[in-house]
């Protein structure tokens, strides 16, 4: 298992109220997203356990490109990952914003 | 049907969502409070935030019911120390409250065995909560139609409710396909024969037995239904009841105990013709197996 933490300046703040919101499963080539309103509106936090050790570098890429993307500000994103693919991952963190974003849901 | 919700394909919190009254659910222990399993580290396996267990309270057609919902996706649904915690606390509560119906989502393959006895015991204190809730009154309704069916420790926690809603992709059991193939030998069951897999413990064998009490369609408005249904009928749980079971289920292995295949199981039972059974839709085949059931002993 490895641990990632990451702390981004955000592009926007995440709209809407909800304390919090969670989507996917943990199981092999997926992920859970649990998402908090949590910090300043113009920061993001995330933090990743994941079991696919040494891929911190695809990470920060795809992290970095959600949260320029996204209107993450305010958020901590905590993920549980049982080896996803990037695009998988960056599908489930934009779903975790938009679950947090829509208070219908 | 195109464009229809499965309940097969569904997560455990989307089924929840599509079950209950809209935004009526309130989660007890949710993830944010990050109670995850204190074992699978030491695996070097992933935690879920739930540990793949979601309990909590809603309304089902405007009455409150105390709910849980297993995730299949999660290590199979398995029944670890924190999963099996979750759902005891939500029966304490339910026997405790006394009138409440308690509504559980299985979709489990039994014991996790990275957790071992604390997985065993923790399926033994769900069993015994789950009959101190039902003697104390509160009405206790299984929903089976999950990826994993409901094996092992959850197929014994599934036998100890007042009811189940079964639908086609649901199976009910203790030792699954392969433990049996694996102990007993590829003659005794091929666990790789999809066929003969789903009608021993498919959701059509299982409401044909008398198992499961309904058998619905693989949608969330047909769970809903059945589990509106059920908490009203469930029976009574009393030592006269338990003595109707014993005699049913004994009635049972004198009939059929002697049958190699269920095929002959639903001859035996009157059906015309057992071999169209797997195929016959949901419809047809509530219409054939409220006709042949076995007569109701106001037990499972």
């Amino acid at each position: 298992m490895e641990t990632l933490s990451y702390r981004l300046t955000a592009a926007r703040p995440a709209a809407g109220s909800k304390p919090l919101a969670i989507i996917g499963v943990v199981a092999s080539g997926n992920l859970e997203v649990l998402v908090e309103r949590v910090g300043a509106p113009t920061e993001c936090q995330i933090e990743v356990r994941t079991v696919a050790e040494g891929f911190g570098a695809v990470w920060a890429a795809v992290i970095g490109d959600f949260v320029m993307r996204r209107s993450a500000g305010g958020l901590k994103l905590s993920i549980n990952d049982g080896g996803a693919r990037p695009d998988t991952v960056a599908l489930r963190l934009a779903q975790a914003v938009r679950l947090i974003e829509d208070d219908e849901r | 049907m195109i464009g229809a919700v499965s309940w097969y394909e569904s997560s455990a919190r989307e089924r929840l969502r599509l079950l209950l009254d809209p935004l009526s659910f309130r989660e007890f222990v949710g993830p944010e409070q990050r109670e995850v399993s204190p074992h699978l580290n030491v695996f070097n396996l992933p935690q879920q935030f739930d540990d793949g267990m979601i309990v909590g309270r809603g309304r089902l057609d405007g009455a409150a019911v105390f709910v849980a919902a297993q995730e299949g996706r999660f290590m199979g649904g398995s029944l670890g120390e924190v999963h099996g915690a979750k759902l005891t606390g939500l029966l304490r509560a339910a026997r405790d409250v006394r009138t409440t119906p308690v509504v559980i989502l299985f979709d489990t393959g039994g014991v996790r065995l990275q957790e071992a006895n604390a997985g065993e015991l923790a399926i033994a204190e769900v069993m015994r909560a789950l009959l101190e809730a039902r003697t104390a009154g509160a009405p206790v309704i299984g929903l089976i139609g999950g990826r994993a069916g409901c094996y092992g420790g959850g197929g014994l926690i599934a036998g100890c409710c007042s009811a189940l809603a079964v639908s086609e992709q649901g199976r009910i059991s203790v030792s699954g396909p392969e433990v049996i193939e694996t102990n007993r030998g590829v003659e005794e069951f091929d666990s790789k024969d999809r066929a003969l897999v789903w009608r021993t413990m498919g959701g059509k064998h299982r409401r044909l037995l008398g198992g499961a009490d309904s058998f619905v369609a693989d949608t969330p408005e047909s769970f809903r239904a059945a589990a509106c249904r059920l908490m009203h009928l469930a029976p009574r749980f009393d030592a006269e009841m338990l003595r109707a079971e014993q005699r049913r289920l004994a009635e049972r292995l004198r009939r059929f105990g002697g049958c190699s295949d269920a095929f002959d199981i639903w001859t035996m039972e009157g059906v015309a013709n057992a071999f169209d059974v797997p195929n016959l839709c949901t419809d047809d085949f509530i219409t054939l197996a409220d006709s042949v059931r076995e007569p109701r002993y106001d037990a499972r």
